[in-house]
């Protein structure tokens, strides 16, 4: 084992910060330094390069740019759209959502819940991980204010028809919000095509460094500004631009745009290639989510008998980062509210790694993987009380 | 990341007396798959020097988990009995330089397991402590634990009692009986009042129940995306229904037996009955 090798399999988490990216905001870190809204050269400058950088992100979702405004994160993105929608239209008190949401949707649904008397709906998944669109539709009622459902989940990377859900959002006149953090850049969102007012994205899952958001907002959407102040992104954002940022992220959206092809395929091929190969070396192993109806760059394995915590740390030792749901990773008692969710059984919940990869990753650093992941599930079975090698 | 010490890394990455002894004097077992984590103790025991000659262990759990079993054999091996019956999950702790205070559960799970195994040795019928309340129905910790654990560490609050027991840290139904102990073990200061109700009409009953549902207790399962309905009221017994998260918690019938049948009894009357009405 050479000790130094580092493979980075979490890119669901974030991803390295593309060098073309580095390379594209590197001058307003210096000499480009004036504030966009100012009236004179410095600022003219850089107006039109954040101009552009807007240009490029509405381009990667085929929206205005006018459409588009800067935020500082993916959760920024979805306060914004859920708690703005709200105050907007504050005669409605019903919010419907899935119970598999990231924390930055479902904790603002629950705190709306608790603190603001919001009746909230929390659509389950069937053991894919997939909504049911009848009951979606029947908990539109008159009453909903908002449904918000993600494009594509976090941690099993399972899509949701976006699409659809849109058209029944639509018909029921409920203003629709898709939290598309983890989807934006992997497969293709034409929101020409997809009827959503409202949608989140976040520049880090996109190889920008972190610090960057975007919140799509199709004309006509009624929504309170955020951040109230001065007159940037058309007073529905105030504060000064983070221009080294926005220019990250326009770079980072043309790249994403140019690489999807690239992303559904060469990528989609690496994971393929290490999703078969565990699950041909390791037996009582299971895919978590739907396998055909999936991000190309994420799986979710359970290793049955064992926990994860343990097997991310031996992981780690063999300079492979990946991350999991179980309980112990993340401080709180049970496994991840995804998994719990889709009613994995209990004998993998706790082992269930993710695994999630990106244009960066090589063939080599997967054959890598392929050789160092069974002998450690294999040493923690074999310490545990709940393994039968026989079985 | 946790910020484990070098001693817990090293126990984890080379953990000490793994595997069975098929010819164990003594074998304790705690935990389960769903609790995420899980300790079976053998012990090899000398009748006649009284010593423990040998202890191995296999365990299903994080880093912390194998550590502390790992530590545990280390700790007991060649102890006399009475000097390991008095071993706490500080020693486990202590050995391995301190646990993440989230982890100390990992310690007492240690200590349990090593109890269950003295007791089998003994042919103690496993420790069912069959009078004791279960608390938490989530990870299934009887009151006799709770007190055991509490006393023994000296624990003042709820959250320090989930980190060493895991008690309360699934649906949170039984953070009111865990504070009802913790009240009695530490002294009155925080105890629940309980005060007579003065007697009331069978409509105002219905008002309040009505009231105590939507007020108090609807909000609280909101917090964790629960709801509940109120089906019928039928004398003292009430027929609700949970709804949402709750629907769907493996804790629901704690739900419904501390938060809700809790509440009402405090609110209302000490006879409500709480039924779950069928769908």
């Amino acid at each position: 084992m050479t000790e130094s090798r580092q493979v980075y399999l979490d890119n669901n988490a974030t991803c390295k910060v593309s060098p073309a990216v580095v390379e594209a905001m590197l001058p307003f870190f210096s000499e480009l330094y004036g504030n966009p809204s100012s009236m004179h050269s410095f600022g003219g400058g850089v107006a039109e390069h954040v101009t552009q950088a807007r240009e490029k992100v509405a381009a990667l979702l085929n929206v205005s740019p006018e459409e588009i405004i800067f935020t500082s994160c993916g959760t920024e993105s979805d306060n914004h759209a859920i708690r703005g929608t709200l105050e907007a239209n504050p005669e409605k008190k019903r919010i419907v959502t899935t119970k598999v949401e990231h924390p930055a949707v479902l904790n603002v649904f629950r705190f709306l819940a608790k603190r603001k008397g919001y009746h909230v709906v929390e659509l389950g998944v069937n053991k894919q991980g997939d909504l049911d669109l009848d009951e979606l539709r029947d908990a539109l009622t008159p009453d909903t204010a908002l449904l918000s459902v993600m494009a594509a989940n976090n941690e099993t990377g399972t899509l949701f028809p976006i699409d659809e859900i849109g058209a029944i959002a639509r018909e029921k006149g409920v203003i629709f919000h898709s939290d598309a953090v983890q989807a934006a850049g992997k497969i293709p969102l034409d929101l020409k095509k997809i009827p959503v007012d409202l949608l989140s994205i976040s520049g880090h899952k996109l190889h920008t460094p972190k610090g960057i958001g975007a919140l799509y907002i199709r004309k006509g959407t009624r929504i309170s500004p955020f951040m109230i102040g001065g007159h940037q992104e058309h007073g529905r954002r105030a504060g000064t631009e983070n221009v080294p940022y926005i220019i990250a992220f326009g770079k980072a959206c043309e790249e994403a745009m140019n690489g999807i092809y690239e992303e559904n395929n060469q990528v989609r091929q690496l994971r393929d290639k290490l999703e078969s190969g565990l699950m041909s070396q390791i037996p009582h192993s299971y895919i978590n989510g739907n396998p055909r109806w999936r991000l190309p760059n994420t799986t979710n394995i359970g290793f049955e008998y064992i926990e994860g915590e343990a097997i991310l740390l031996h992981l780690s030792a063999a300079g492979i980062a990946a991350s999991s749901g179980s309980a112990c990773t993340s401080g709180s008692l049970e496994p991840s509210h995804v998994l719990m969710a889709m009613e994995v059984p209990f004998t993998y919940a706790h082992g269930s790694v993710r695994f999630s990869l990106s244009r960066f990753n090589t063939e080599e650093e997967i054959d890598y993987t392929l050789a160092t992941v069974p002998p450690i599930i294999q040493r923690l079975r074999d310490m545990s009380p709940f393994y039968d090698p026989k079985k | 990341m946790w910020d484990y010490t070098k001693s817990v890394m090293d126990h984890f990455s080379n953990p000490r007396n793994v595997g069975k002894i098929e010819d164990a004097d003594g074998v304790g077992e705690v935990g389960s798959l769903a609790c995420g984590d899980a300790l079976k103790l053998y012990l090899k025991i000398n009748r006649e020097t009284g010593k423990i000659e040998d202890a191995r262990f296999q365990t299903f759990g994080c880093a912390s988990a194998i550590a502390s079993a790992s530590a545990l054999t280390e700790l007991i091996k060649g102890m006399p009995l009475e000097e390991a019956e008095k071993v706490t999950n500080d020693d486990i702790a202590r050995f391995l330089g301190g646990l993440p205070e989230q982890k100390m559960h990992c310690s007492v799970m240690g200590r349990e397991a090593l109890e269950a195994a003295l007791a089998n040795y003994r042919g103690i019928k496993v420790e069912e402590h069959a009078d004791a309340q279960v608390i938490c129905k989530c990870f299934w910790v009887d009151e006799h634990k709770l007190r055991e654990v509490i006393t023994e560490n000296k624990l003042k609050t709820v959250e320090e009692v989930t980190h060493y027991t895991k008690a309360g840290g699934g649906c949170g139904g039984c953070v009111p009986d865990i504070k009802r102990i913790l009240a009695d073990i530490n002294g009155p200061d925080s105890k629940p009042e309980t005060e007579e109700k003065p007697r009331m009409t069978n409509l105002q009953r219905i008002k309040l129940v009505t009231e105590t549902i939507e007020k108090k207790i609807a909000p609280m399962l909101r917090q964790d995306g629960g709801d509940i309905e109120l089906i019928d009221v039928d004398g003292y017994d009430i027929y609700v229904r949970l709804r949402g998260a709750c629907a769907g918690c493996p804790g629901a019938k704690a739900t419904l037996q501390n938060i809700v049948a809790e509440t009402l009894r405090r609110e209302v009357d000490s006879n409500i009955n709480i039924i779950e009405a069928s769908k």
